[in-house]
């Protein structure tokens, strides 16, 4: 197994794609951590079909894709945020809605527009994707989260485990849960290069619940959904080279089996 | 002076009066309990006064070193689930966080004397999950004795206690009443176990502001 990391890593395309997926890790684990918590685990899914859709959309029209996404996401994550605040409206349903028409309307303006630009990359990732842009830009991503994670990790908590009380201490809910959508959308956008819109919820996902099985506090949590999330990356992405399997895919079912044997742990104890 | 100043406070939602034209104080010592039937207004009335909720009408006017965001809530038990990763001290000091700047640190005293209070300081680093209904109670009272000086505010603290729990938390209420001044919104009204010393009932056909003495009266009356 080592043997095939040093070997895999001689690559320059892999050299690329293992420090933006480590760093992509760790972002969706700490994005995770908060919207697993807050029981909003759709809203990750609902953006990553959004974030295909308006790819597809800027390629369909020659747009940079990905800045064009990140601000479609943003804007994604904001009115699915004030959805959930107005119990009028049923969430799960508002974000099924939105997630599958940016999907039906990427997917309309690419057939009428012909492209030939292999979508199929963001649909289910690709390391060899990964460009020198993709990996700039995922180092100013990780160092945005971690440091918002590091100085607002009270915050974070106080909204994550009882808004109301937060809100009557008068802590700015709204203020950080708009940090937490926009740090969510940028996440989205820059992982489903590498994992794929259809896989980059699970990152955001998984560790968190791996995580939920063996720690006793928040903090405790996020160190481990981060830990976690890095071991399932370098293990996934391993897997990936030995068997020239997709990474994307390698790395999700990694998490599941850790998942898995965190969920028997925590049941046999 | 009082601590809270209420003035023809009136709330309607979607055009229906929740509550109209309520007049009531609290002093520093007082034990205010808020009575009546299921959907009067009473949850409401307190989300007013923690300005969650806006009223349509009245003031409400806090004493000068009482700031809205200082006072110690504690809302009708939710649900949380006994995964969800949260040890006790963690809970208890995010009391504080709205007195805390952002680089400084929690006030750490203040946290442990809370915990000590309500006799849960062996409990700090267990996971919150874990813990008693009883137990889980006295960490969201914690909490909110962290995030005041003055004044709690309590929805139902008691519900799904069992006898013994409930009598345990009315007796730590009375004896936190000597620091703090109590408004709480409860359903046991029996008068075996009568807490406050003062009565606001929001019930349509019987409303009342007054001392606990002159509402046992009116209801012995009845």
């Amino acid at each position: 197994m080592l043997i095939s990391i040093f070997e895999m890593l001689q690559y320059d395309f892999i050299q690329r794609a293992f420090i933006a997926g480590l760093i992509i890790s760790i972002c969706a684990a700490l994005i995770g951590s908060s919207l697993v918590l807050r029981r909003q685990s759709m809203i990750g899914d609902g953006l990553s079909h959004v974030a295909f859709g308006t790819v597809a959309i800027a390629i369909a029209f020659g747009w940079a894709p990905l800045e064009f996404s990140i601000v479609a996401v943003i804007i994604a994550a904001f009115f699915i945020l004030c959805l959930n605040d107005n119990s009028k409206v049923n969430g799960d349903a508002a974000i099924a809605i939105l997630s599958a028409s940016a999907l039906a309307l990427g997917t309309f303006i690419v057939s009428i527009r012909g492209v030939n630009i292999d979508l199929n990359a963001y649909l289910f990732g690709s390391v060899l994707a990964i460009s020198m842009h993709d990996l700039i830009a995922s180092i100013i991503l990780g160092a945005a989260i971690i440091t918002t994670f590091i100085i607002l990790r009270r915050q974070i908590f106080a909204i994550t485990f009882d808004e109301t009380f937060a809100k009557s201490i008068g802590v700015k809910v709204n203020l950080y849960q708009s940090i937490l959508a926009i740090l969510c959308a940028f996440t989205v956008v820059i992982g489903m290069k590498m994992l794929g819109a259809l896989l980059i919820s699970s990152l955001i996902i998984f560790p968190c619940l791996s995580a939920m099985q063996l720690s006793k506090n928040f903090r405790q949590n996020l160190i481990f959904s981060v830990t976690i999330s890095i071991i399932c990356f370098i293990f996934g992405l391993t897997a990936s080279y030995i068997f020239a399997a997709p990474a994307g895919a390698s790395i999700v079912l990694v998490n599941l089996c850790v998942f898995l044997l965190c969920f028997i742990y925590n049941k046999l104890r | 002076m009082s601590l809270i100043k209420v003035q023809n406070l009136s709330l309607s939602y979607h055009g229906h009066p929740v509550f109209e034209k309520l007049n009531f104080e609290v002093n520093r010592d007082d034990f205010l309990c808020v009575v009546g039937p299921n959907g009067c207004g009473k949850t409401t009335l307190l989300k007013c006064l923690l300005g969650l909720i806006k009223p349509t009408t009245g003031k409400i006017i806090f004493a000068d070193n009482l700031d809205a965001n200082e006072i110690g809530y504690m809302a009708q038990r939710h649900h949380i689930d006994a995964n969800f990763p949260a040890s006790v001290y963690e809970i208890v000091s995010s009391g504080a966080l709205g007195q805390t700047k952002l680089f400084q640190a929690y006030p750490r005293q203040r946290i442990q004397d809370a915990l000590k209070a309500l006799k849960i300081s062996n409990l700090a680093k267990e996971k919150f999950g874990h813990l008693s209904g009883g137990q889980q109670q006295k960490v969201l009272l914690a909490r909110a004795i962290v995030a005041t000086k003055e004044l709690l505010i309590l929805d139902e603290p008691s519900n799904n206690l069992d006898y013994r729990s409930k009598r345990d938390f009315y007796r730590i209420l009375r004896e936190l009443n000597r620091d703090f001044a109590i408004i709480m919104v409860t359903h046991d009204l029996d008068h075996h176990n009568l807490v406050g010393n003062r009565i606001l009932s929001l019930d349509h056909d019987n409303p009342f502001f007054g001392t606990t003495a002159e509402y046992v009266r009116r209801v012995h009356a009845h």
